[in-house]
């Protein structure tokens, strides 16, 4: 297919959304990251069942953690994408790219970057 | 168990405003089962305090701790060693171990994290409901194991009140009316006659009523 999405995508890679818990969102942020999104398998098509579904939950209470804290809910986000629809991988990277670069940086880069500086 | 709720994040921020250095204890019993104030409860608070401290530009150092139990002596007792390196403590355990720890160190101002709600039940995951009172004097034995003091709305020992329809209370369609299930259970354990018997009024002075309660077994005693 030979499709791109922005370089500034990292991928983490996890056995299941369901794996992913409110620390794991919590400390992307914490350690500078200006968003994160979870990719899960489509909606009832969870090899585990109910993992994509427990993972949307938790990204829900997540968002709402960091509206409360003022680092902004709409920095993060929970996609679901068959593992074999490439073009719509892409695609998500490239909206929630826009929407980041939009948002501006993580409200707490400066003051990690002068923790690390000092 | 006791159910607790986080406080809002808000409330605690403001506990904590000056603080530079802080100590944030959870609790290993009742609080960690109702995913209020365990280990995984403490990370995610204090991670989000040292986010929402650095976007105001200022540092706040925070020290995870999760003990066995706060309401005992021996658990607390592990913190003495640090606690006086911190400015302030905010505990995930229920009200009672906030007051333990601030009953232990008497300098350090301790801040509640969560709200303690009352004794209860998971019903299932994710929801939970109140089923003791600690009245001091159980009714369980002459109510099929249904507590009327913690479940009827008016505390009622002999029948419902008017309130009820159709086995719900009036004060909320979602609650069962606690008679009702009394009534139903008496029933299938073949004992609905027991219902005829009155109640007696209840010694009230067992419960809040008679002031702040304690136990002392002198058998126990060292």
């Amino acid at each position: 297919m030979r499709l791109t999405y922005p370089d500034s995508i990292r991928i983490i890679r996890l056995p299941c959304t369901g794996k992913v818990d409110v620390i794991h969102m919590m400390k992307a942020f914490q350690r500078g990251a200006d968003g994160a999104y979870v990719v899960g398998c489509l909606e009832g098509e969870c090899h585990f069942l109910t993992g994509n579904l427990r993972a949307k939950k938790r990204v829900v209470y997540t968002k709402k953690l960091l509206d409360e804290i003022g680092i902004g809910g709409e920095r993060l986000e929970m996609y679901n994408i068959a593992a074999s629809d490439g073009p719509r991988f892409a695609e998500v990277a490239k909206e929630m790219h826009e929407r980041i670069k939009a948002l501006g940086p993580n409200p707490i880069k400066g003051a990690l970057q002068n923790k690390k500086a000092a | 168990m006791i159910v607790a709720e986080k406080k809002p994040i808000d409330e605690i921020i403001g506990f904590v405003r000056d603080c530079k250095k802080i100590l944030v204890v959870g609790c290993n019993e009742c609080v960690t089962v109702c995913y209020a104030g365990g280990k995984k409860e403490v990370e995610i608070l204090a991670s989000a305090l040292e986010m929402a401290f650095m976007k105001e530009g200022k540092e706040l150092e925070v020290k995870e701790v999760t003990l066995e139990r706060q309401c005992d002596h021996e658990y607390l007792e592990e913190i003495r060693n640090i606690i006086d390196e911190y400015d302030a403590v905010i505990s995930l355990a229920c009200g009672v171990g906030v007051q333990f720890m601030a009953e232990k160190y008497f300098r350090t101002p301790i801040y509640p994290g969560v709200d303690t709600l009352f004794m209860g039940v998971t019903e299932e995951r994710g929801v939970w409901a109140e089923r003791c009172q600690g009245c001091g004097q159980c009714m369980l034995g002459k109510t099929a194991g249904i507590c009327p003091v913690s479940r009827c709305a008016k505390r009622l020992f002999n029948g419902p009140c008017g309130g009820s329809t159709k086995g719900k209370c009036e004060i909320s369609k979602e609650l069962d009316c606690a008679w009702q299930l009394i009534i139903d259970r008496l029933k299938e354990l073949g004992r609905l006659d027991d219902y005829d018997e009155l109640i007696a009024i209840k010694d009230w002075s067992t419960e809040r009523a008679g002031g702040p309660r304690r136990l002392v077994r002198e058998d126990l005693q060292p």
